[in-house]
């Protein structure tokens, strides 16, 4: 349908042109990200200007660093000979020098391997529960870490541990028997019976309270020590010298109080916030006072406490290791931490997800497991790596107790003599460590949430 | 004939109780208070025990004691002689002072950083995200260190204002040293009253004129009393006042005060007036006369005596003095003397504190700007609003509701983190009532509790507040 008042119609298309040359590559880019307003160009100029001081300042500084020396003087003396009197350059011959002491602190030098080795263990037995793709036979591996790792590090008799792990073993074994039978709170309660019954003496705790001296009944000692016993009799070797938790330091000392909080506060998190949401008036209450009360009082008072007080609420003569007690209270306070995110992501549950529950006759811990919990842990990953994060920058604070972390070794390094005087760079060590550490755990994060990202967008 | 919907009433077992959900919560709550109440008569009973040990009592008795110390940075006066509450009450006053310097501080880091950070500018945006992931990954504790460092090293030292290798800076009344700021103090005589008063009266009248010019507004729509004029207000009045006591000298600081608020005039005319237009809320007039007040009795105790000590030096010193002086910090020796001295120990700490916190409330707002849906900065382009504009008047607003929770725990965690001055030596209520005190009389147990106890109440005290204020500006929705 030729319109006769059009004299020409145009029946091919024309091939496309490239857009003017202002408008692609390098130029536009500039134009369009750098040079867009005056203010734009104004913030460039200002940002370049500070790219170009710190660059110029600390590039010549950390290139031309010096790794080899024994002291600040010699390694003066090494900068003077390369680079002329007084020239501004690091000098890293001190992290080169006193790596081993960074890393393991005062650990006896003999039992290094013992450190690697648990490092290795942790490796492969945190592997399976970030990575889904690895096999889920692995994770019995990460069950029975803690106690090798616990044996390789602190040293001592095997059976120990083994009389520990044998003893979880039945507290897990006799609960979840006794809950397929009879139900979740007999299962609870039998559990916690059995572990009195293993770890601690209950016929002395019922005559003096516990570790109470010269109680009549002291020959029925707890099963724990009954194993550790008999072990020790039957087969002695099977032990490793021990190490005390003074002469651990460095970034040990760091992983350590670290993952043992992170591991531990997780679950203690989540029973928080279920105790919260919870519409039993006592559980309710309890687990609110708890959770406010402990974040309410900075982490260092808890610190305090726990190194100043802990001895008072024991029974007289009771004294427990500081880095236990440590751990105890990092865990604590990030686990009141953990319960709030959790508890953003169980209201951010729509009702429909409870009642759908509820109609599939689930009850109420089968529900939380299969239902609920799943969908609100993946809306507060982000949240709880950020308390992970949080919790392993505070293992730092432990240095005001008088542990030997990272911090403590910084000061104690520039107290020696040879190194007196030296400052940033072993400040830029430390803060780079925990910065890498710290910045995986965040990328961790985001990996972890596009992996679980169910929803189409 | 009649059919009973009811069932048959079973007698109670025992079992029940676990397993019918009637009463299975019950014996739930029972058992966990039974735990609980043992758990805590046992913790008592312990501590009771260890007291008796070694025999001590449990009593309060201490903070009226003597404390023997001296505390070197402190808001109220103190010495040695004092008694070990007053100590706890200097501790707790210099931890109010520095959370409170940084929050403010961290909220202007962290706002600038996080609109910065969502800029088009390639540059700027990658250098706040360098900023935030480094301050964000790294522990307060080696910042606060680091900076305290910085502060202490890269300052010139009191010796260099002698010889000249450094200059005080606002017109010689400031010097930064490694030993610290040293900043001029107001000092108050017995004049000091009347402007006192006068500002009190000036105040009250700036307020009244506004609120009734906002009564004006609701009624015909006319624009309200700009802030400029509650401020001119303010600064007249305590001006006329402050001049009063003077002579010449003092004409002439009235001349160069009515110069500046003629300057402020015209800016606040040509900028900030159609930005307010857009504001019809009596929250945002009432903010903006508080400020106005706030900058009048800047003006009046700092900017004005200030001045005053320029102009002396130019015309020598009046016949009469005003009432309200500075005491300006003097090189008298190695030393600087007089002025007030904050320690480096306390700019540090308030520094780390801020920048560190300022990264997590740069991301806070930064995930609250982009919670806004994009059509709504969209909507606000199509209406003609340049992007500045959009973004206080339609971004921003929107974004607090998401911004406020998060921000209130970012300054609660502030709060608790200035207990980290123990590595710089601040003195907070962490070193004087939990340290020194406890040290010397061995109360380790009332110590650390009332130390708790503060620490506690003032977190829910911030909590309390902020969710005040989140009320207050949340979107009313139906």
């Amino acid at each position: 349908m030729a319109d006769p008042k059009i004299a020409y119609v145009r029946e091919t298309m024309l091939p496309p042109q490239a857009p003017p040359g202002n408008d692609t590559g390098a130029v536009s880019w500039i134009r369009e990200n750098l040079l867009s307003s005056w203010l734009n160009v104004i913030l460039t100029v200002l940002s370049l200007w500070l790219v170009y001081y710190v660059v110029s300042h600390v590039a010549p500084w950390l290139l031309r660093g010096i790794w080899q020396a024994d002291s600040l003087a010699q390694c003066r003396q090494i900068r003077d000979e390369m680079y002329g009197a007084g020239a501004n350059v690091a000098c890293f011959a001190v992290i080169t020098e006193r790596w081993n002491q960074l890393v393991f602190g005062f650990y006896p030098r003999s039992g290094y391997w013992r450190v690697i080795l648990a490092f290795v263990l942790l490796v492969v037995a945190i592997a399976p529960v970030l990575f889904a793709a690895l096999p889920r036979k692995m994770l019995w591996f990460s069950l029975v870490s803690p106690l090798l790792m616990f044996f390789l590090i602190w040293g001592g008799t095997i059976w120990g541990p083994i009389a520990v792990g044998l003893g979880l073993a039945a507290m897990v074994g006799a609960g979840v028997l006794v809950t397929r039978k009879r139900g979740m709170l007999l299962g609870v309660l039998v559990a916690i019976g059995v572990g009195i019954l293993w770890f601690l003496n209950p016929f002395a705790i019922v005559w003096n309270g516990v570790g109470g001296a010269g109680n009549p009944l002291g020959f029925l000692f707890p099963i724990d020590s009954l194993i550790t016993r008999i072990g020790d009799a039957v087969a002695p070797g099977l032990a490793l010298p021990r190490v005390l938790s003074k002469d651990i330091g460095g970034f040990t000392l760091s992983f350590i109080i670290g993952i043992a909080g992170i591991a531990l506060s997780l679950p203690l998190g989540i029973l928080l916030a279920l105790g919260r949401k919870s519409n039993m008036l006592i559980i309710n209450t309890l687990s609110v006072a708890f959770i406010e009360v402990i974040r309410g009082v900075p982490l260092i008072v808890w610190l305090f406490t726990a190194s100043l007080l802990l001895n008072y609420f024991m029974p007289p003569g009771t004294n427990f290791d500081l880095m236990l007690r440590v751990i105890i209270m990092v865990t604590l306070f990030s686990a009141a931490y953990i319960a709030e995110v959790v508890r953003g992501g169980l209201a951010a549950i729509p009702k429909g997800q409870y009642e759908a529950a509820d109609a599939l006759g689930l009850d109420y811990w089968k529900a939380m497991r299969l239902i609920i919990l799943p969908q609100a842990l993946k809306i507060s990953i982000p949240g709880i790596v950020n308390t992970f994060i949080g919790l392993f920058k505070d293992t730092t604070l432990v240095v005001f107790i008088g542990m030997m972390d990272p911090v403590n070794l910084l000061g104690s390094i520039r107290a020696n003599t040879a190194w007196n005087g030296i400052y940033w760079e072993l400040f830029l060590f430390v803060g780079l460590m925990f910065f890498i550490v710290c910045f995986l755990m965040s990328r961790y994060s985001i990996y972890l949430e596009k992996r679980l990202r169910r929803e189409h967008r | 004939m009649s059919l009973s919907t009811q069932p048959p009433k079973e007698p109670f077992r025992l079992g029940q109780l676990l397993s019918d959900t009637r009463y299975r919560s019950i014996t739930i709550q029972v058992v966990a208070l039974v735990l609980f109440a043992l758990g805590l008569w046992w913790l008592i009973g312990n501590t009771a025990e260890n007291l008796k040990n070694l025999g001590k009592t449990f009593s309060f008795d201490f903070l009226g004691q003597r404390s023997n110390y001296d505390i070197n940075q402190r808001l109220i006066p103190y010495d040695s002689t004092s008694t070990h509450g007053r100590a706890a009450l200097v501790g707790i006053l210099n931890t109010l002072l520095v959370a409170a310097m940084g929050c403010v501080l961290a909220t202007v880091i962290g706002v600038i950083a996080g609109v910065l950070r969502l800029s088009k500018n390639w540059l700027i945006a990658r250098l706040m995200t360098v900023y935030i992931e480094g301050f964000r990954n790294v522990p307060l504790l080696l910042w606060i260190l680091l900076i305290f460092a910085l502060v202490s090293e890269s300052a010139p030292a009191p010796r260099a204002f002698a010889n000249g290798d450094a200059n005080m800076i606002l017109w010689g009344t400031m010097a930064i040293t490694n030993r610290g700021i040293y900043v001029p103090s107001p000092v108050f005589t017995h004049g000091a009253w009347l402007i006192a008063a006068a500002f009190v009266v000036a105040v009250g009248v700036a307020a009244w004129l506004r609120r009734k010019s906002l009564r004006e507004q609701a009624a015909t729509g006319k624009p309200p009393l700009p802030l400029w004029q509650a401020a001119g207000v303010v600064l007249g009045l305590t001006g006329l006042v402050y001049l009063l006591q003077g002579g010449i000298v003092f004409t002439l600081l009235f001349v160069v005060q009515l110069a500046i608020i003629a300057a402020i005039f015209i800016y606040v005319r040509r900028f900030v007036r159609p930005a307010l237009q857009y504001v019809p809320s009596q929250r945002a007039s009432a903010t903006a006369t508080a400020l106005g007040a706030l900058t009048a009795l800047l003006w009046a105790i700092y900017i004005s005596p200030a001045l005053w000590h320029m102009l002396t030096g130019v015309f020598g010193t009046p016949a009469f003095t005003p009432s309200i002086t500075l005491d300006v910090p003097a090189l008298g020796g190695f030393n600087f003397t007089g002025g007030f001295n904050v320690r480096n120990s306390l700019v540090a700490l308030w520094l780390a504190l801020s920048l560190y916190t300022g990264a997590f409330i740069a991301e806070v707002v930064r995930s609250g700007i982009v919670a806004v849906p994009k059509g709504q900065s969209e909507a606000a382009a199509a209406l003609g609003m340049p992007a500045s504009r959009s973004m206080s008047l339609v971004i921003l607003p929107q974004a607090m509701r998401v911004i406020v929770p998060p921000m209130i725990s970012q300054y609660l965690n502030l709060t608790k983190n200035s207990s980290l001055a123990i590595a710089v030596g601040y003195m907070d209520v962490r070193a004087t009532l939990g340290g020194i005190t406890i040290n010397q009389t061995g109360r380790e147990l009332e110590g650390m509790l009332l130390m708790g106890v503060f620490y506690l109440a003032l977190s829910l005290i911030i909590a309390a507040a902020g969710n005040w204020f989140n009320a207050r500006v949340k979107l009313k929705e139906r």
